[in-house]
């Protein structure tokens, strides 16, 4: 790495922390119903929302029932999903006349885009219409994100009340959120990303003349269609060559600014914010990047101020900023250093004034190293998911961290809403075990934390180990699982494993290389993403609950601070442990062997 | 005085002896299931001793000798966590039965009715069922817990107190309840019993230590849930590892998958035996710490909850001042001399015996030199203090009265009633004498006025004593985050002052019953937990309500049932030493935790290359240790993660030290000493068993 790859991590952190206070803020406002700049345009249309649905704002909802309209909202959101899909082909908006998507795949994708991973088993392009994305894809986008930002605000209501049965109304707090927060900030980013040449427009695909012919192989195919063999029996094989290409396009800016702002990271194309209609400049790739963080990191500042003190906010952000600082600092450096194996041949991968040096395998040359490493890690600390790389093409140490983020359970920034929650269900971890060595009942923000909360924040940690590590165990023993890895030897371990990370933790980005689009993967994958999203959302509903009905404990000199450096360096150990000793194994045998392999241990 | 009931070493030989046949007994498996993380390592040391037995004939996946080392490894793992419980048992059991001695079965007076002198009839003491009455004289043991009915008899508690000193148990009053096993010196007493049979403090108690019987406290079944969940974390992470193992061999085409003894033995090193082999003994030796102080805790919650306490209401007289106040000053009004009043003073209280009484006749021979008079040869009459007059005095022949005839009226007493007194007889009640009532008043003593026929001659003082000492330990409960809040029946200003004096936070002025127990309802409203002592039958609703509620063994038996623990010293201020109690169990608990999770990462770093080495020779690069080789690697481990739990058996029973420094700095140091601690001290542990074995030749 050299001064300009320092200037630019940094540009990026300073960007980040500098927004966290004043959006925390308004946001903080938006969900404590205090008057924003925006209710003179929108609150004629939240009010219409609610006459139309029959909802009752004034409604303060038990933990139950918060819980039941939070899944019932979701499973409407998939059957539509699913539906547009598989009618796609009779319904408008449909230049290419793509045909309905089979139902393994709409599944899969319906689940990931309710429950927020947008884990992409299809090619945007090659498969779904524009009205699917749309309508499907676009609005889940926004939906998914404000249902797991209603989750958090209804978990810090719960420390805010005392002695309440109510945690808030689940359609109020969900309104407000598309309504105020990522409508009018996806509004204002898509126009830039348009700005930056970003594509927009209902046209169909567009077929143009290449400057100069490009040569390809294909499968020799037969009259008939079917493909041919070699005299050795093998699949045969024909070098074409072409002077014409079809660029897709499509509404695109509009679904990718609420794609990185709502961590949601499904791309509008199949290579994600590499393709150059979705991200085509170093601007565009700056922002959008700033967009994968940006909620998640406010949030945490917007919690301090609903729990009344900022310092609470500053700590959880701290220590999420250095986990993530860290991690940069693993992955970058690692795809700065390169292969020694290509190094060994000869290969010149030192970085200079003609080349960003590296292993630049799988990244675009106009981001770089830098802003690739640094894109993985964002993308995969949030439960974003998007990329503008490929991380199947990482040395496998840079590989690793993007991995790993994931396992911690995307608590590290996290999905907007749902990063936020499980790292304060990591908070009362720690602060049970901290309160423990200091000599009283642990408490948090004045609540008291006992078994109950043990019991639902045990469910929390424990349900994505077990999703990711049983369902790798399964694609491992079963000829169904197996069939898809292509790679051979420990990467091929690599990118199951990180296949389920990814679904086991509703991030959606994806190691390629493992073909997931199979009946097998999508159900399974789509199974876990179910479970991971929604199994987790009811205990923290339910820490909700148990700790709004408690009396909160004034903090005297014998109270655990919650807001010191050193509480976050405890909260941070509390993670990485439970991330380490679960996944350390598993790493072992993946990328960690891989790596050592690769800089030539035998 | 008070002696310890028992003071046992930690490393007592028949506690050793009984704790080693009790760490066998404790191997079926309902006892098991009662530890869950335990349970695990249980059922894995029976999976590996049907591999050995499979590897012995010749067909298993390890040599056989391995197998053995591992599987009795495991089973050492199990005997010694069950061997912390039972000595933890042992301790607490050998304090239970030195007082279970004094519980032997005395021969009872079942009285036909409720009152002294009817037909009595003589049956077991432990057939007596709650509200049988029985007679207890000279000479007889209490048969059980009960109140006095009728009777005033001199008891002698040392069976349960250690004090020597008999003490007076009396029908009414706060010195009305009797204890099990206790002997009554002189005259009888009537006693009403108050418990069934098996329900006595002592029989709860005992019931306390055994852990079988022992409920677990709230905190106890949280950190439990967390083992749990760590401990199924860690079963996933090692079930799978099955498949992992097999397909990396597949993809690799070398060595050979990892064996069900190494994911057995991986999975026992991994999970927190550490903690969740000592937890149980952690809360048995808190219980038996309690007794050690001579506090009888009826419920391990209660002593959980000690070390929550935020709001310590403890009452004025005999736990911040001395029970007893002291004259120190006469205030004669205008016109009398200081002397006259001393002499008028102690003339008044020649004949009172209560300590105040003394207490001025000392100070009056110590400023004025006034000698103690014989009261007989001065032909005073005197006259006692009455709930009527609130006055007490003497009555005196004088110079100028006919003789036989008593002329000098001499009374003392509180200002408003020696003023009715004074008025009633047509004097006049100086003005000065208020503001020389008020003075007294405003520095925390009490006045008494005394008058002399219709004139008053001035007021004494009657100094509360605070205890030497008391500041010093208000300074580190405040240090510790827990506010005092001091109890008296005297008035703001009096209370104030000393308030003010003993260093407490907050004082309770003209307490009445009801305004203690809204005191408490209210700080508990406001989230706080509050601890109290007290003895009267009227301390019992606020007791009652009160989170920790300590009873003295004095008081009555209505305090006692409403309390939550007995302190059988009957010292008020023994609560700071229960709160650290409370704490030291808690804190305990927590630093074994992070103990057992940091340990991970050695095992980690032991088992993973070991286990693997064979399919990715390139692991080996992770054997930091240097271990020899990966069957010694694995054992090592294993033979580590059972040896230390006997080697913190020690700091379990003990608990670790709390000191008052302040939230903060007590998470640094704990997580300095265990969290780091816990992450290095295995790698020196392992390196060193590794050594060993090598050295003799084992692997």
């Amino acid at each position: 790495m050299n001064g300009p790859g320092f200037l630019q991590i940094a540009s990026y952190l300073i960007a980040l922390i500098a927004l966290a206070k004043p959006l925390g803020s308004y946001m903080a406002r938006v969900y404590q119903d205090e008057s924003v700049g925006l209710n003179r345009w929108f609150a004629g249309v939240e009010r219409l929302c609610y006459r139309l649905s029959g909802v009752d704002p004034e409604q303060d909802m038990r933990w139950q029932q918060y819980a039941w309209a939070a899944l019932a909202f979701n499973l409407f959101g998939l059957l539509a999903v699913y539906l547009l899909q598989r009618f796609q082909d009779v319904l408008p908006l449909n230049p290419q006349a793509l045909p309905a998507v089979p139902p393994d795949s709409a599944f899969n994708t319906a689940v990931s885009f309710a429950s927020n991973t947008n884990w992409q088993g299809y090619g945007g392009e090659s498969t779904m219409s524009y009205l699917t994305q749309m309508l499907g894809l676009s609005v889940q986008n926004f939906l998914s994100a404000a249902s797991g930002m209603a989750v958090l605000v209804a978990l810090i209501r719960g420390f805010t009340r005392r002695n309440a049965q109510g945690i808030g109304n689940f359609w109020v707090d969900m309104t407000r959120g598309a309504l105020y927060i990522l409508l009018p900030l996806s509004f204002v980013l898509a126009l830039v990303l348009v700005g930056q040449g970003v594509v927009q427009t209902f046209n169909p695909y567009q077929t143009v003349n290449t400057l100069q012919a490009v040569s390809y192989s294909a499968p020799k195919l037969d009259a008939d269609g079917t493909a041919m063999v070699d005299a050795e029996g093998k699949p045969a094989s024909e070098t074409l060559q072409t002077r014409q290409q079809t660029l897709a396009l499509g509404p695109a800016a509009s679904q990718i600014a609420i794609k990185q702002l709502g961590t949601n990271g499904g791309g509008f194309f199949s290579v994600n914010s590499a393709h150059p209609f979705e991200n085509p400049t170093p601007l565009s790739n700056f922002l959008e990047m700033l967009a994968i963080l940006l909620l998640p990191a406010a949030m945490c500042y917007s919690f301090g101020l609903m729990v009344g003190d900022t310092r609470q906010g500053w700590a959880i952000l701290g220590a999420m900023t250095l986990v993530f600082v860290a991690l940069i600092f693993v992955t970058v450096p690692a795809e700065q250093s390169g292969n020694p194996a290509l190094t060994a041949l000869g290969i010149d991968q030192s970085i200079s004034a003609q080349q960003a040096g590296g292993n630049m395998e799988g990244k675009e040359t106009r981001f770089g190293i830098v802003n690739s490493g640094l894109w993985a890690v964002a993308t995969t600390a949030a439960s974003n998911g998007s990329v503008n790389s490929m991380h199947d093409s990482y040395t496998p140490l840079g590989g690793l961290a993007p991995m790993w983020l994931m396992q911690l359970g995307e608590v590290i920034f996290g999905g907007v809403g749902s990063g936020l929650y499980g790292m304060i269900v990591f908070a009362i971890v720690a602060v049970f075990i901290a309160g423990l060595m200091i000599g009283r009942t642990p408490e948090y923000l004045g609540k008291k934390i006992e078994a109950y909360e043990m019991k639902m924040a045990a469910i929390v940690i424990l349900i994505p180990p077990l999703m990711v590590l049983g369902g790798t165990a399964l694609s491992l023993m079963l000829d169904a699982g197996k069939a898809s890895i292509f790679n051979p030897g420990a990467h091929g371990f690599s990118e199951v494993l990180y296949a389920w990370s990814s679904a086991g933790n509703n991030n959606g980005s994806a190691f390629a290389g493992l073909s997931a689009n199979v009946p097998f993967y999508n159900l399974w994958l789509g199974l876990a993403m179910l479970f991971s999203r929604y199994w987790l959302m009811v205990p923290v509903l339910a820490i909700a609950g148990s700790l709004a009905a408690k009396k909160t404990v004034p903090v005297g000199p014998g109270t655990l601070p919650t807001h010191t450096p050193l509480f976050a360096v405890l909260l941070i150990v509390t993670v990485l442990m439970v991330g380490a000793l679960t996944f350390v194994p598993a790493l072992a045998l993946g990328p960690i062997v891989e790596q050592l392999q690769m800089l030539g241990h035998h | 005085m008070t002696s310890k009931p028992v003071s046992t070493s930690l490393m007592d030989q028949q506690i050793l002896q009984q704790a080693i046949i009790g760490a066998f007994a404790k191997l079926t498996p309902r006892r098991q299931w009662q530890n869950p993380v335990m349970f695990v390592v249980y059922l894995g040391s029976i999976l590996t001793s049907v591999l050995w037995l499979q590897a012995w004939n010749g067909g298993g996946e390890e040599p056989a000798g391995f197998s053995l080392a591992i599987t009795l490894w495991l089973w050492f793992t199990v005997l010694f966590a069950n061997f912390a419980e039972a000595v933890a048992e042992g301790r607490s059991k050998a304090q239970a039965a030195f007082l279970r001695s004094a519980k032997r079965d005395i021969a009872a007076k079942k009285l036909d009715e409720a009152k002294y002198g009817s037909n009595y009839s003589k049956v077991a003491g432990s057939s007596l069922r709650r509200g049988d009455v029985v007679l207890i004289e000279a000479g007889d043991f209490v048969p059980g817990d009960g109140d006095v009915i009728e009777g005033v008899a001199s008891v002698d508690e040392s069976a349960i107190t250690g004090e020597s000193a008999p003490v007076i148990r009396e029908s009414g009053g706060d010195f009305s309840s009797v204890t099990g096993g206790t002997r009554v010196l002189s005259d009888w007493l009537v006693v009403r019993i108050s418990t069934n049979p098996g329900e006595s403090f002592l029989d709860r108690m005992i019931g306390m230590v055994e852990s079988a019987k022992r409920q677990k406290t709230p905190n106890e079944i949280a950190l439990t849930i967390f083992l749990v969940a760590l401990t199924l974390v860690f079963l996933m992470a090692v079930v799978s590892l099955l498949p992992f193992s097999i397909y990396s061999v597949e993809t690799a085409g070398s060595g050979r998958p990892i064996s069900v003894t190494v994911l057995v033995a991986l999975l026992v090193c991994l999970i927190p035996t550490t903690i969740g082999g000592l937890l149980s003994a952690i809360g048995v030796a808190g219980i038996g710490r309690m007794m050690q102080k001579n506090v009888i805790a009826t419920s391990g919650r209660a002593v959980e909850a000690a070390g929550d306490v935020d709001v310590l209401l403890l009452d004025k007289t005999g736990t911040i001042t001395l029970g007893n106040r002291q004259a120190s000053g006469f205030f004669p009004v205008k016109g009398v001399k200081e002397a006259v009043l001393a002499d008028a003073a102690q003339l008044a209280s020649l004949a009172d015996e209560t300590p105040e009484g003394r207490s001025v006749v000392i100070l009056a021979k110590q400023k004025y030199g006034l000698r103690e008079r014989d009261i007989r040869s001065l032909g005073a009459t005197f006259v006692h203090f009455s709930a009527q007059t609130r006055m007490s005095g003497v009555n005196l022949p004088g110079d100028q009265c006919k003789p036989g005839e008593p002329c000098r009226h001499i009374r003392k007493g509180a200002a408003d009633s020696i003023r009715q007194h004074i008025e009633t007889q047509g004097g006049k009640w100086p003005a000065e004498l208020k503001t020389l009532v008020d003075d007294v008043a405003r520095r925390g003593s009490t006045p008494l006025v005394v008058a002399e026929g219709a004139k008053a001659l001035g007021v004494i003082e009657l100094k509360d004593i605070v205890k030497g000492g008391i500041k010093e330990r208000f300074i580190e409960l405040r240090q510790m985050g827990i506010k005092t809040v001091m109890i008296t029946g005297d008035n703001r200003l009096t209370a104030a002052a000393i308030a003010a004096e003993a260093g407490v936070d907050d004082f309770l002025a003209e307490a009445t019953p009801e305004a203690k127990l809204n005191l408490i309802r209210q700080h508990q409203a406001d989230g706080r937990l509050v601890a109290m002592t007290g003895d009267g039958t009227n301390d019992a609703p606020a007791l009652a309500q009160a989170d920790v509620a300590v009873a003295m063994n004095s008081g009555t038996q209505a305090a006692k049932e409403a309390g939550n623990m007995v302190d059988l010293d009957s010292n008020p201020t023994k609560l700071i030493e229960i709160v650290e109690t409370g704490k030291q169990m808690l804190m305990t608990r927590g630093a074994l935790t992070t103990f057992s999770i940091a340990n991970d990462v050695a095992k980690y770093f032991a088992i993973i290359p070991a286990a693997f080495a064979t399919t990715y020779p390139a692991l080996n690069v992770l054997n930091v240790m240097g271990l020899a080789t990966p069957a010694s690697a694995i054992l090592s481990a294993v033979i580590f993660n059972a040896l230390i739990i006997i080697a913190l058996i020690p700091l379990a029973l003990k608990g670790i030290k709390y000191r008052p420094v302040g939230a903060e700095q007590l998470l640094h140091n704990n997580l300095l000493v265990y969290g780091v601690g816990g992450l290095i001290v295995p790698f020196i542990g392992i390196k060193a068993i590794d050594l060993f074995l090598v050295a003799m030749n084992w692997v």
